[in-house]
C-alpha cells in the first residue's frame, strides 16, 4: 500500500501553499496553456528566453497541490537551463513520475525527486506532468493550448 | 428465470431496516481497500450491485439466444426473460403499460433518442426548450444539439443560493414558446429534490412536454410517473444497483407511437424493402438491433431487488442517514456544504477551505473511502457556486452511520495534512 506522506512530502505541500514565481514575468516571450479535462487543473506557463536559455518563468493557474508545487518546482528548475536541458529534464521529470526512476536519473533531479511518489498513485500522473507539458508546448513555440487528454 | 431476490431482503421487507443484512446482499461491499473496510459513498456516480450477477450468468450461461426471432427453446427463454424485465420496470414505474418502456444505453441515450425524435419533429426556430441550472451534461447537450439544428433557443431557470430553483423562476422561464421541458428530479452534484409534479403541472400549462432526468432519483426514491405527471422519465441501470450499458426511457403510449424512430436497423421494422420500410409498434420502433438482453435481464433483477427491499423504507433510512450526515459534517471547521436544500437526497457536495477536490479523494481513498472529486458532468452548477469543483459523498440505502463518521475522521485528517 503506497504511504501518504511520500506523495505529500514537505517540500510539495509547501510548495502548494506558497507557489514560487506564481507571476507574469517582466519580458516574457513564450507562452503556453495547459488544461486537466478530468479535474480542471488549468495553467499559464511564461518564459524568458535569451540566447536559447531560461532566464525567467512564471505561471499562472490553478488546480491540487500535486499539480500547484510541480508548477512552482519547474519554475526554480528551468531558470538558467537551455532549452535542450530543459527538454531534458522534462523527459526525466516524466520518466520519475512514471515510475522509471533509473531512466528519470532520480538522484540528478534535485528538489523534483520530490514527485517519486506520485508514480504510486496512477491517477495524479496528469497533476504532476501538466505544468511540464505545458513548458514543451512553451519551448517549441507553436502556441496551441495543451490538455493531458491525448 | 432463477429468482435473485434474496432471503435477506424478503425478510428485511416487513422489518425495521437492518442495514447489515441488506450490505450482505453486495458483496463488494465487503472489502478491504489500502488496508482499510471499504468506505463507498460514490453511489451518484454509479451503484453497487446485488446479487444480479446469477441473471446474467443465467442468461449467458443457459438461456442464450436471441430475443423475438428465433423458434427455438432459448430464443424463447430469452424473449421471455427480457420481456418480463420490461415488465418489471414498467411496476417500478408505475407506468401504465409494458409497451411505454424503452430499452436503452442508459440516461444519456435515452434524452438523446428523446430529443432526437419528438424534439426534431415537433420543435420549430423560435422555439423554447426549458431547463434548469443544475442539470448534468447529458440533460444539457442534446438539447443544445437540438437547437442548433433546429432553431429552438435554450431557457435556463436559475438556481438560487440553497441549490434550488424557486417556483416564481421556473414560470419566469416558461412562456407559449416552451415546446419541451427538461429536468432532472434529483441533482447528481448537490442531492436537490426537485418538485417536478409542480413543475410539469406548470410545464403543461404552458403547452410544453415534460421529460424528467430521473438518474439520480430513481435509485433513491420510490417513482410513480402517473403521480410525477411528466410525459418522458428516463433512468439507468448501473445507478439503480444495475448493470452498465442498459438504461430506459418512459414514454406516454400516444406520444412514442406518433415519434419517429431513431435508429434503424433489425427488430424496428415490420416490413423492409428498398422502396418502402414500415417500422415495428412501440417499443420495438426504438429498439433496433440486437439489444443489451443480458443488461435488461439484470437491470430486471436488480429492480425485483429493489421492490422487495421497499423504495418507501429504503428512502427513508437514506433520510435519516442525510440527516445524520448533516449533523456530523457541518460543524467541521474549514468544510463548506454547497448546495442545503430543503428536499435533499443523501448526497454532499463539500468544498475544503484551501484544499483541492483531487487531493482530498486521494487522502481519503488511503483511508478506503470512496468518494468522487470533480465537476461531476455539471459545470454550470460549479460555476453557479463559484467553484471549479468539488468532493462529494453520495449515499445509499447500504451506507451506515459508521461510515459517515469515517467520512469525518478522513476529513480531519485532510485538514492536518494540508492545513497543519
Amino acid at each position: 500500500m503506497p504511504e501518504l506522506d511520500e506523495l505529500y512530502q514537505e517540500l510539495i505541500l509547501d510548495h502548494a501553499k506558497r507557489p514560487r514565481n506564481f507571476r507574469v514575468p517582466e519580458g516574457a516571450d513564450r507562452r503556453a496553456e495547459g488544461f486537466n479535462r478530468l479535474c480542471g487543473d488549468r495553467i499559464t506557463l511564461f518564459l524568458r528566453l535569451e540566447d536559447g536559455v531560461v532566464r525567467d518563468a512564471g505561471f499562472q493557474g490553478a488546480g491540487c497541490a500535486i499539480f500547484t508545487a510541480s508548477a512552482s518546482l519547474l519554475t526554480e528548475a528551468v531558470k538558467g537551463k537551455s532549452e535542450q536541458q530543459a527538454e531534458d529534464l522534462f523527459r526525466r521529470f516524466h520518466a520519475l513520475v512514471t515510475g522509471h526512476p533509473d531512466q528519470a536519473q532520480a538522484e540528478t533531479l534535485g528538489k523534483l525527486a520530490a514527485f517519486g511518489g506520485v508514480s504510486a498513485y496512477p491517477v495524479r500522473v496528469k497533476c504532476a506532468s501538466l505544468a511540464w507539458h505545458t513548458l514543451k508546448a512553451a519551448l517549441s513555440g507553436d502556441g496551441a493550448p495543451v490538455s493531458t487528454e491525448e | 428465470m432463477a429468482n435473485v431476490v434474496s432471503i435477506a431482503a424478503a425478510a428485511a421487507a416487513s422489518l425495521p431496516w437492518d442495514v447489515e443484512a441488506v450490505r450482505a446482499d453486495f458483496p463488494a461491499l465487503a472489502q478491504l481497500v489500502n488496508g482499510h473496510p471499504l468506505v463507498y459513498l460514490d453511489n451518484a456516480a454509479t451503484a453497487q450491485k446485488p446479487a444480479v450477477l446469477a441473471a446474467l450468468e443465467n442468461y449467458y450461461q443457459r438461456d442464450c439466444g436471441n430475443i423475438h426471432r428465433s423458434v427455438h427453446q432459448l430464443g424463447e427463454r430469452a424473449t421471455e426473460a427480457y420481456e418480463r424485465a420490461r415488465r418489471t420496470a414498467q411496476a417500478f414505474l408505475g407506468a401504465a403499460e409494458p409497451r411505454e418502456i424503452v430499452f436503452t444505453r442508459g440516461t444519456t441515450e435515452a434524452i438523446n433518442l428523446v430529443a432526437a425524435t419528438y424534439g426534431a419533429a415537433n420543435l420549430r426556430a423560435g422555439d423554447e426548450i426549458l431547463l434548469t441550472g443544475m442539470e448534468h451534461h447529458s440533460n444539457i447537450v442534446p438539447w443544445q444539439l437540438l437547437a442548433e439544428r433546429t432553431g429552438a433557443r435554450l431557457q435556463v431557470a436559475q438556481v438560487n443560493d440553497r441549490g434550488e430553483v424557486e417556483m416564481e423562476e421556473f414560470e419566469r422561464q416558461l412562456s407559449p414558446r416552451t415546446k419541451i421541458a427538461a429536468f432532472g428530479h434529483v441533482s447528481n452534484a448537490l442531492g436537490t429534490v426537485n418538485p417536478v409534479a409542480e413543475w410539469t403541472e406548470r410545464a403543461h400549462a404552458a403547452g410544453a412536454v415534460v421529460l424528467v432526468d430521473g438518474a439520480q432519483s430513481a435509485p433513491h426514491l420510490p417513482i410513480q410517473v402517473g403521480a410525477l405527471g411528466c410525459d418522458f422519465f428516463a433512468f439507468s441501470g448501473h445507478k439503480v444497483f444495475g448493470p452498465t450499458g442498459i438504461g430506459v426511457l418512459w414514454g406516454r403510449a400516444e406520444l412514442l407511437e406518433a415519434m419517429p424512430p431513431f435508429q434503424g436497423g433489425g427488430d424496428m421494422i415490420a416490413s423492409v424493402s428498398f422502396e418502402r420500410t414500415t417500422y415495428n409498434r412501440i417499443p420495438y420502433k426504438f429498439e433496433a438491433g440486437t439489444p443489451h438482453i443480458a443488461g435488461a435481464i439484470g437491470l430486471g433483477a436488480a429492480l425485483e431487488y429493489l421492490q422487495t427491499l421497499g423504495m418507501t423504507r429504503a428512502a427513508a433510512y437514506e433520510q435519516e442517514l442525510a440527516r445524520y450526515g448533516a449533523e456530523r459534517l457541518a460543524p467541521l471547521p474549514g468544510v463548506r456544504w454547497i448546495g442545503q436544500a430543503r428536499e435533499r437526497t443523501a448526497v454532499f457536495s463539500l468544498v475544503i477551505e484551501g484544499v483541492h477536490p483531487h487531493d482530498v479523494a486521494t487522502v481519503l481513498d488511503t483511508e478506503g473511502i470512496a468518494v468522487r472529486a470533480g465537476h461531476h458532468c455539471a459545470q454550470p452548477i460549479m460555476d453557479r457556486f463559484g467553484v471549479p469543483a468539488t468532493t462529494r459523498a453520495s449515499l445509499a440505502f447500504y451506507n451506515t452511520r459508521g461510515e459517515v463518521d469515517r467520512l469525518a475522521e478522513g476529513l480531519e485528517k485532510v485538514r492536518r495534512i494540508f492545513q497543519g
